[in-house]
């Protein structure tokens, strides 16, 4: 690990500025994935800001309804919020099919949503990887991408986003709320938080320079039933090869977001529309455009197959 | 590297100094000036088994190796160094995490349960008896990591945190040995010792029902 300078941040509005003012400066918070990471020296911060003294761990109902949840709020005390159990199922399910306990019980709510990618060249600092080393070039096109994107990837970079609980945020159009370095606040809808790798793929997200996440807010609970369904090589504490969010309502209709399967958090509303003709209609819509290498097209076949376990189940 | 010399040059303390050989990697280029220069320390104040202990460390130290280098707790151990493997899970606070992931520096105030606070040969606390009786180990190198994280599990289950296989997220949860399972899928013992590991559980959580 390449070494670096400390400091305890005061408040979220100063440690938005330090980052932004220190070359080379990030926050840490869990630190699951950044310490990871830096072990292997594909992350290399010269200064570490931590914000685990802000005290932006509670989890709150907004006056629309809905909740508001820290950035810091753990994944295992965010999946064990009572609230969140009754009215976000989805999103308690989708926490507990990640990590293991130990990492749930570090990682954050805004660190989870920040995480980098799983694809096994961006780990290997022997290998080409745009997003590690822009320029370099992609070795998993063409190389072992079993895991890795099926649409929404470039010819530049097709890994893709490993969490669950951006998921269920994304099925619940939750808002993220962020400060920056000038101080001033904004919210950002989920589907604008993460971007598309196109000839960047070191861009990962819309936030600024030094943008600090503060807080996640969830809208008001959506009727239906809440189901999580994830798909991967070993039953437990593995990533997604293909997960599906879905809110089911009786009429059949809903929202359905996939995991396992692109940069982001993948969700077409125009294929919600489809949901009472069953999978094969959503799934066509879905992945319209996808274009998976040999040894990920089953993935395609899968998303059909795993959503329609889902809306059987919604049935049931 | 002051922490060597209180070692004995024992097998174990070998072991350790090629631990750190291994895992500093400043060490290498230490004669360079201009590495010590890139040095960073930072002070931690937290309290290890019941303990005040304060360190003066460098900003890289994970919690794992001030346990094991600085405070010579070596009952926690180092498998993957990378949160796979679950050698390193202590107790933080209350909550089980893997002590590799996190640095030191990070748990000012802090309270710390290792191997070694859960209890000791004379008085073991019962999950470490409960392995002993059911064979939840070959090699014991995972063990440490192993009964840490089944007491919190336990402790997790009570408290009413859901997991993967829980079927009712409002209700109770049950100790089944699923949930054992499926909690204790951060912990990975080489040796395979896990229906035994699972039975253990159940044996100390049918105890406290």
């Amino acid at each position: 690990m390449r070494p670096f300078t400390y400091e305890r941040a005061t408040s979220a509005g100063d440690a938005a500025a330090r980052v932004a003012r220190t070359p080379g400066a990030k926050f840490i918070a869990g630190g699951t994935n950044l310490l990871d990471l830096m072990k292997i020296e594909v992350e290399t911060p010269a200064h570490l800001i931590d914000v685990n003294g802000l005290g932006l761990d509670r989890i709150e109902p907004t006056a629309e309804g809905g909740l508001r949840i820290g950035a810091l709020v753990r994944n295992t005390d965010l999946a064990a919020d009572k609230r969140v159990r009754r009215d976000y199922a989805l999103l308690s399910r989708a926490l507990v099919a990640g990590a293991s306990g130990q990492l749930r019980n570090k990682a954050t709510t805004a660190g989870n949503l920040l995480q980098r990618t799983r694809c096994p060249y961006f780990y290997d600092t022997n290998q080409p990887c745009n997003k590690r080393q822009p320029g370099s070039g992609c070795a998993a096109i063409g190389g072992y991408s079993r895991p890795l994107g099926v649409i929404g990837v470039s010819e530049a970079c097709i890994a893709t986003h490993p969490s669950d609980m951006a998921i269920a945020m994304r099925a619940l159009d939750a808002l993220v709320e962020t400060v920056r370095a000038d101080g001033s606040i904004r919210t950002i809808p989920i589907v604008d938080l993460h971007t598309l790798p196109g000839t960047t793929p070191h861009i990962e997200t819309t936030l600024g320079k030094g943008e600090f996440i503060t807080a996640v807010t969830l809208p008001r609970p959506i009727d239906g039933t809440h189901i999580y369904h994830k798909v991967r090589d070993r039953a437990s504490y593995a990533f997604a090869l293909v997960s599906v969010g879905a809110i089911v309502r009786k009429d059949g209709g809903g929202r359905i977001a996939i995991g396992g399967i692109a940069p982001k958090p993948w969700r077409v509303e125009a294929a919600e529309a489809e949901m009472p003709r069953g999978a094969k209609a959503v799934a066509s819509r879905l992945l319209a455009g996808a274009t998976p290498t040999r040894e990920n097209a089953f993935k395609l076949t899968l998303v059909e197959r795993t959503l329609d376990a889902v809306l059987a189940q919604a049935r049931a | 590297m002051s922490s060597l010399s209180d070692f004995e040059l024992s097998r174990r303390g070998m072991m350790v100094g090629t631990a750190i050989a291994t895992t500093i990697p400043s060490l290498a280029d230490a004669a360079s000036p201009a590495s010590i220069a890139e040095t960073h320390t930072a002070s931690v104040s937290f309290e290890v088994n019941g303990e005040p202990r304060q360190l003066e460390l460098d900003a890289r130290t994970t919690l794992l190796d001030a346990l094991r280098e600085h405070l010579h707790l070596t009952g926690t151990k180092k498998g993957c160094d990378h949160g796979q493997c679950g050698a390193c899970t202590v107790i933080v606070d209350g909550r089980r995490i893997n002590s590799c992931l996190t640095l030191a520096v990070m748990h000012e105030g802090a309270k710390v349960t290792t191997i070694e606070g859960l209890g000791a040969p004379g008085h073991l606390h019962p999950m470490q008896a409960a392995f002993v009786k059911h064979d939840g180990y070959q090699c014991g190198y995972c063990t440490p990591g192993q009964i840490c994280s089944a007491v919190a599990v336990l402790d997790e289950i009570k408290a009413g945190i859901p997991s993967h296989v829980t079927a009712d997220l409002m209700g109770a949860i049950e100790p089944t040995n699923m949930e054992m399972r499926e909690r204790m899928s951060g912990n990975i013992c080489r040796c395979g010792a896990y229906s035994n590991i699972a039975e253990a559980m159940a044996e100390v959580a049918g105890e406290r029902a």
